[in-house]
């Protein structure tokens, strides 16, 4: 593996009695799309949360690109470049694209205007339709309402505003979950493209071809800790549910 | 191990490639926009269709409504030519909607912002009644102490929308119980401080308010205008105006996207409080009393006029111009109904009608719009 842009080591998380995350260890590199595993309940949102800055960990270390950090919030994470595509995508139904691409950022026109609060509408229709077209997306009138769209474009926008956003890493739980097969491959390919502009991606999915189809490593999270990391090519779906289920403890890469 | 935990796509499942652009417009955050179209860069054949801003406003609530106003206006004028399209029913109309104007303006941006506020009517009686008393307490006739009545008004309604949106976001009471609450206690204020009875002296500088009209409108009719055209472009251009339109259309996601949800919708309930406050002031100005139990239908002759403009009940759609639409459509009926000599008690009964056919429509372009 490249050096780790992201890394996480010994991270523990309790709620109550119940230890969510024992001790997991993760790594992600820039350009590639790392996918996290797991039985229901392995703890794979709780890691992503706490590695967004959405939660604090109890125990564990995290170094972006060998620096060692620590998110007060959401927005402390954003500010060194990780975004997060939540799994309910957190859009605003009734705003366009463009605007909820920018939704919490807007841009202000120049000067006096800019200094009243006046939005910059024209850039920001302009940046984010630039960015749409860039990413290939079949977001067809950025100013019709997101609640218009198909479920496929939906997922498109939101990973577009992540990207647009994150220079470092992008998180994204279960992206395909609610997507139709048409749908799905279109998302897969936007995530694709997403890794290939340089941006370490994480991918939580229990569709294990999927997993194996876009994923370049893919590391398996089991009773709250990592148990088995693999590179996607020439594995097979049941080595990977092995790892998850316990059925097979190993470690092939 | 055989099982393999691969998930199948839901069955029927849509499929968008051949979908036409949607058709759907809305009111939104209208404003001007470029047309043009951007073709695909690496995705295959992509096209960015633009609406032009004209047909896309065509197709919104307020054009529609502007539509109806339109012809309301004109159905009176064929049948009343020499009684409807006349100045003086335009002072007429200008000066009774414009109470009401002001309050729904601040009223935009609470139901825009998904809230709800039913006291503004009382917290219009407790401002005029705070600046009644405010005035009479300093003495004497002269202007500054007029401006300090008006002060105050705008001070104790900003105080009620400060109550308001803090036990909506702090306490977590819904908009609809915390103002119906505060509706009574405003109300039952006004009434302690006054025992219940009008106070009916005023400064004469006050006076010489309500009689002067500078171009045939009474002022009332300018700062009606000046809330509606400040308060139409904050909500359509600024930051403020689109923070409120994301926390009305998904609280989660503004909040996520770092706005201060709950400091924004007090902002919202102390803007729609001040108005009232600022609508109290006026209503003093024009009848030199405090008309305590003149308001019991205000907020709900307010949120029809707002509704019938083409702001959803569930937040996240409105604009100041829609809600201008809307409070002049039940006062040209009004209006309209006294000159052809229809009994004006039939405008309540019409008003009703249309307002439920407004929601039933938007209801309708919103299923249509959230078939995928
Ligand atoms: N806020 C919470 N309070 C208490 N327990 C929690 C909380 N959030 C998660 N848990 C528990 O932590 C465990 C791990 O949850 P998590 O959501 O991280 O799993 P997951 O791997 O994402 O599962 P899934 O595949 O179902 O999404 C679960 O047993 C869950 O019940
Ligand atoms: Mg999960």
């Amino acid at each position: 593996m490249a050096d780790p842009l992201l890394e996480a080591r010994g991270i523990g998380k309790s709620y109550g009695h119940v230890e969510v995350l024992r001790g997991a260890d993760f790594s992600v590199a820039r350009g590639e799309v790392t996918a996290l595993i797991g039985d229901n309940g392995a703890g794979k949102s709780t890691l992503v949360k706490i590695l967004s800055g959405a939660l604090s960990p109890d125990a564990g270390e995290i170094r972006l690109a060998g620096e060692r950090v620590a998110f007060g919030s959401p927005e402390d994470a954003h500010g060194m470049g990780i975004e997060t595509v939540y799994q309910d995508l957190a859009l605003a139904p009734e705003l366009g694209s463009a605007e909820n691409v920018f939704a919490g950022r807007e841009l202000l026109k120049p000067g006096i205007l800019g200094r009243l609060g006046v939005l910059d509408r024209r850039t920001m229709r302009d940046r984010a339709r630039r960015a749409f077209a860039e990413m290939g997306t079949d977001v067809k009138d950025i100013e019709a309402p997101v609640a218009a769209l198909s479920g496929g474009q939906r997922q498109s926008v939101a990973i577009c505003r992540s990207v647009l956003w994150a220079d470092k890493v992008v998180f994204m739980d279960e992206p395909t979950a609610a997507l139709g097969v048409r749908q799905t491959g279109k998302v897969l390919e936007l995530i694709r493209r997403v890794a290939d502009r340089g941006i370490a991606v994480v991918l939580i999915s229990h569709n294990m071809p999927e997993v194996l189809q876009v994923a370049d490593r893919v590391q398996v999270l089991r009773l709250g800790r990592r148990v088995a990391e693999f590179a996607a090519a020439g594995t097979t779906v049941e080595q990977l549910v092995g790892a998850m289920t316990g059925a097979l403890e190993g470690n092939a890469a | 191990m055989t099982e393999i935990p691969a998930q199948a796509p839901p069955a029927g499942a849509a499929d968008d490639a051949d979908k036409a652009p949607t058709a759907g417009a809305r009111s939104g955050a209208g404003g001007a926009s470029d047309t043009g179209g951007v073709d695909g860069t690496g995705g295959g054949a992509l096209r960015i269709v633009h609406r032009s801003p004209l047909r896309k406003f065509l197709s919104s609530s307020p054009a529609y409504m502007g539509l109806v106003l339109l012809l309301l206006v004109l159905l009176f004028s064929a049948l009343r030519p020499e009684a409807f399209p006349t100045t003086a029913t335009g002072r007429n109309i200008s000066l009774d909607i414009s109470v009401l104007l002001v309050m729904a303006v601040g009223m935009t941006y609470v139901m825009v912002a998904g809230g709800f506020d039913l006291s503004i009517g009382s917290v219009l009686v407790f401002s005029g009644v705070v600046m009644a008393k405010t005035m009479s307490a300093l003495g004497g006739d002269g202007a500054l102490v007029v401006v300090a009545g008006m002060a105050a008004a705008v001070l104790a309604g900003v105080a009620w929308g400060l109550v308001n949106g803090l036990c909506i976001t702090v306490l977590k009471v819904p908009a609809l119980i915390t103002t119906l609450g505060t509706m009574g206690a405003a109300l039952g204020a006004s009434q302690l401080l006054t025992g219940g009875n009008d106070v009916t002296t005023v400064p004469d500088a006050l006076l010489t308010i309500t009689t002067s009209r500078p171009l045939g409108f009474s002022w009332l009719v300018y700062v009606a205008a000046l809330v509606a055209v400040a308060g139409g472009l904050v909500l359509a251009f600024t930051r403020f105006g689109r923070h409120t339109y994301l926390v009305g259309s998904n609280e989660e996601s503004a909040r996520r996207a770092g706005i201060n949800v709950g400091r924004h919708l007090v902002r919202l309930y102390a803007i729609s409080g001040g108005l009232a406050g600022v609508a109290g002031a006026m209503s003093l100005t024009r009848f030199a009393t405090t008309t305590i139990s003149g308001h019991a239908t205000d907020a709900l002759q307010v949120i029809t006029g707002v509704v019938l403009g083409g702001t959803s009940l569930y937040g996240g759609i409105g604009t100041v111009l829609g809600t201008v639409v809307g409070i002049f459509i039940p006062a040209v009926l009004q209006n309209g109904f006294v000159v052809t000599h229809v009994q004006p008690y039939w405008q309540q009964v019409v008003i009703g009608f249309v307002l439920i056919a407004a929601v039933y429509v938007d209801h309708l372009k919103r299923a249509r719009r959230d078939r995928s």
